[in-house]
């Protein structure tokens, strides 16, 4: 090493941090859950290509135009979409510190989430009382496990929105909290994006076919 | 589908567990079960004899400290190993001896779990959990970190691993492993035709271990874009660190896919869905294209570390740094995009026709290139270098020999017209141990060499190390050229007797090269020994034994719990070896208290639930199994509730420990 660099030059090379602070808490616990959710969102990839490639193959039993009702999916899917608006009013309210309001709007969320979960229970309920289970054919497999999936995330979305307004209630917005309300946001609004593939690849485009 | 002809019988309580569950027909599994009860009481035993269940618990089973997981994985990697041997000495034997009318000593039945479980065991309970250790072990050091980014998801994850690990041992001598291979195809892996609990073992196996491994890989991509020392940039990282970030994006962008597979076919299995039937419209084909979307990533994710370690350990043996830094990193890159676009070469004979096997079979031959440019630049390091040759550098090089055979029967075996001659035929067989063993295994224990003194402060034992060197690579070579040979014979994988007697030659060589390798296995264990029985003639007060050139050797061995008194500050590549050659000073004073993570039992508790719901859902236990998941969901959440995670290590404690090395560090040299 003959060239010197810059700093060496400047005599006074640190090699060590003598003046170190504690990282900040959580302070990659956001990238972390959004890599998470990347990985979630495989899972459905995997499943919405089951279903592109399974979809056709109805065995004879009934096809997406003999089953779908699109007024009640549209319903759902409205119930779906307002909880994500109502859960970015729960963030701006904890933006504002207003614990109360936050706990309110999550309120409103949790109740649009179990909702929806209501409908697509009826809607399953009501298919395989058609005779449509998931065992009748590869479509329908693939149809309810996609959904399916979707809906057990809601699910756990929903415990957890829960859990979350427990821990509010108890230690108010503490900056631990925020972190996990911010991480149940960016679940929640995924969960919206992925409905409304299913919502377009499904049961619109299942219409079609 | 065509029911099982006679319906095992399900209790409301025992679910399909009954006394015809154990095997006591077997007596392979008999001796092997007294054995294991005797060793583990031993154990046990010895245990609670010198009452360290209390050190136990709390220095390693509910540490959250990186380097104690780090060394936890590589036992459980160790241990698996053992049984995967095993498995691999049975067949070698039966395959040698089953020739002009024996059937050998294996019955079918039995012969079918075994080279599933090998399979299994080796990749998912060996490679995986050796290469995710040395991860876990190495990267936070060389990036200058103190712990990963979530050190609870860390303990977690491991105890995932070790709960898979404990469900395939459990099947051994309650009901039995799959019978399917290593990737359990359906339709045979269906309900119709694996009513048993084999195949459920498998998937919940692989689910929970899954589950480990996908956390693992999140934590460590989370770790080093967030966590590098300051001074640190992307172009700065230790080329290990930049293979580890390689292998944790392959594992966070393939075990979803594994996870979605195996789900479908446990749907298909447990609720009669038709994903992957002959039937009502399911695709077999669906399940082989799935699970090889997740399978050859996979193999890179073994790989790619590895990779690494041998870049290490040639610029440190050469004394050199390494030759074409970028190129082996945009290497590493290309090869973890293309690992995504060769799937298809495992399936050729799938009948997808001439131009969808040719776009395949161009891009697995392209894969050659970077990994060919990988082994100039190792090669031009050495050139002209001085070269030491202790233990890890003769792995290396052993891998620079074998693997190319390896890589060069892999290119072969990418032309698609000669796949529809190789295709599952013992060719295939020795290509793939030739770029695993010569390839993983090899790195593996040139990683073990080589960072031992770091993690136990002293070096291992050189005379058993080379038995152990020389007994690996000739009775690899013995073991598998032969399988090269019958493969282009057109012998196929998998066979339990056969007819044609000029064979058996060849199948004696494996077999004793099997039996060299078991000796090479011996002289490891040996060698681990002795070096701890003699540790103190070992014993490196440095913290740097070989003259390293990353960060991990800048501190003290075994590094204090907290890794660095001071976080380093990074100015070039090869951060130490800069950092010793312009003479920077060890801060002996003005230290602080130290912020860390504290230890938990919680991952321990969840993954013996997950433990339970696995056996309880093979068996269909169901009640079993919803209160296990019950249990699972409680603590989670329970412990979501626990917001004081962390404490400071006091000044004072620091100041101690770092006091010591300066004493040390001055008697020492």
């Amino acid at each position: 090493m003959t060239i010197q660099s810059p700093l060496v030059a400047a005599a006074e090379v640190r090699f060590y941090d003598l003046d170190e602070h504690d990282h900040a808490e959580g302070h990659s616990t956001m990238l972390g859950f959004w890599i998470y959710l990347m990985s979630d969102c495989l899972i459905f990839a995997i499943l919405f290509a089951c279903y592109a490639v399974l979809g056709g193959n109805l065995a004879a039993g009934p096809g997406p135009k003999d089953l779908f009702d699109l007024p009640l999916v549209a319903l759902n899917t409205a119930m779906l979409l307002f909880s994500s608006i109502t859960y970015g009013f729960a963030m701006l309210a904890m933006r504002q510190d207003r614990l109360r309001q936050t706990q309110a709007w999550l309120a409103v969320t949790g109740l649009f989430g179990a909702a929806f979960l209501a409908i697509e229970l009826y809607e399953f309920q009501h298919l395989i009382h058609l005779g449509a289970t998931p065992q009748r054919s590869a479509f329908l497999s693939a149809f309810f496990t996609l959904v399916g999936t979707h809906g057990l995330h809601v699910t756990f979305g929903t415990i957890w929105l829960v859990t979350l307004m427990v821990q509010l209630g108890r230690n108010g917005l503490i900056q631990a909290n925020r972190r996990r309300l911010m991480c149940l946001s960016l679940f929640w609004h995924f969960l919206d994006v992925i409905w409304i593939g299913v919502f377009t690849f499904v049961y619109l485009m299942g219409m079609l076919r | 589908m065509s029911a099982d002809p006679t319906p095992i019988p399900i209790s409301p309580i025992f679910g399909r567990l009954s006394l015809e569950s154990f095997p006591l027909h077997e007596p392979i599994i008999v001796a092997t079960f007294a054995a294991v009860v005797i060793g583990g009481l031993a154990v046990l035993g010895l245990i609670t004899r010198y009452r360290l269940w209390g050190w136990l618990w709390r220095d390693w089973f509910t540490s959250v400290d990186h380097k104690k997981i780090g060394i936890m994985y590589m036992v459980l990697g160790l241990i698996m190993f053992l049984r995967g041997f095993a498995d691999a000495i049975m067949m070698r034997i039966q395959q040698a001896m089953a020739f002009g009318g024996s059937e050998g000593y294996l019955n079918s039945h039995h012969y079918d779990q075994i080279f599933t479980a090998h399979g299994v065991i080796m990749i998912f309970f060996v490679a995986m959990p050796f290469v995710t250790g040395l991860m876990n072990y190495i990267v936070p050091l060389q990036i200058g970190a103190r712990d990963v980014s979530f050190p609870f998801l860390n303990n977690f994850s491991f105890w995932m691993t070790t709960a898979g690990a404990v469900l395939v041992m459990m099947s051994l001598f309650v009901g039995e492993f799959a019978q399917t291979g290593w990737l359990a195809y359906p339709p045979l892996s269906g309900i119709a035709y694996s009513p048993a609990t084999g195949v459920d073992y498998y998937i919940w196996a692989l689910q929970i271990a899954g589950v480990g491994t996908t956390l693992s890989g999140i934590n460590l991509i989370a770790t080093i874009l967030k966590m590098r020392a300051p001074g640190m940039g992307m172009m700065k990282m230790p080329v290990f660190t930049w293979t580890s970030l390689c292998t944790n994006v392959l594992i966070v962008a393939s075990f979803p896919v594994l996870t979605a597979v195996l789900t479908l076919l446990s749907l298909d299995r447990y609720v009669g869905t038709n994903f992957f039937t002959n039937d009502f419209g399911g695709s077999p084909m669906m399940y082989v294209n799935l699970i090889w979307i997740w399978g050859h990533p996979e193999v890179y994710i073994l790989i790619l570390p590895l990779f690494g370690v041998f870049s290490e350990v040639t610029s440190t043996f050469s004394g050199k740094k390494l030759f074409g830094y970028t190129s082996m990193v945009y290497a590493t890159i290309v090869i973890t995009i293309l690992s995504y676009l060769v799937w298809l070469h495992h399936f050729f004979t799938m009948g997808s026709g001439p131009s969808v096997n040719s776009f395949f079979g161009i891009t697995t031959m392209v894969i050659s290139i970077p990994t060919g440019a990988k082994l100039f630049n190792w090669l031009f390091t050495m050139y002209r270098g001085r070269i030491r040759f202790e233990l890890p550098m003769m792995w290396t090089v052993a891998f620079m020999l074998t693997f190319v055979v390896g890589g060069m029967t892999g290119v072969l075996l990418a032309v698609p017209p000669a796949d529809f001659v190789l295709h599952n035929s013992l060719f295939l067989i020795a290509h793939f141990h030739n770029v695993i063993i010569g390839g993983v295994l090899f790195g593996l224990f040139a990683a073990i060499n080589f960072w031992w003194p770091k993690a136990f402060g002293f070096k291992l034992d050189v005379f058993w190390g080379k038995i152990s060197f020389w007994c690996w690579v000739v009775g690899f070579w013995l073991a598998f050229m032969p399988l090269y040979v019958l493969g282009l014979m057109g012998v196929t994988r998998r066979m339990r007797v056969f007819d044609d007697p000029s064979l058996q030659i060849w199948f004696i060589i494996a077999g004793i090269g099997a039996a060299v390798i078991a000796v090479g296995i011996g002289a490891m264990l040996v060698q681990f020994a002795v070096s701890i029985w003699k540790r103190d003639q070992l014993r490196d007060t440095t913290g740097d034994p070989w003259g390293g050139r990353t960060l991990e050797w800048s501190t003290s061995s075994p590094p204090p719990e907290y890794n660095f008194a001071f976080t380093p500050v990074i100015h070039s590549l090869d951060a130490w070896h800069d950092m010793k050659s312009r003479g920077a000073e060890r801060p002996t004073q003005g230290f602080r208290p130290i912020h860390m993570p504290k230890n938990t039992g919680t991952g321990v508790i969840l993954s013996a639930f997950a433990t339970i719901m696995g056996f309880a859902l093979i068996w269909y236990i169901w009640w079993l199994a919803a209160l296990s998941f019950a249990g699972i969901l409680t603590v989670a959440i329970g412990h979501t509730f626990n917001y004081r995670r962390d404490f400071h290590i006091p000044a004072a404690t620091v100041e101690t420990t770092e006091g010591a090395r300066t004493r040390l560090l001055a008697t020492g040299t």
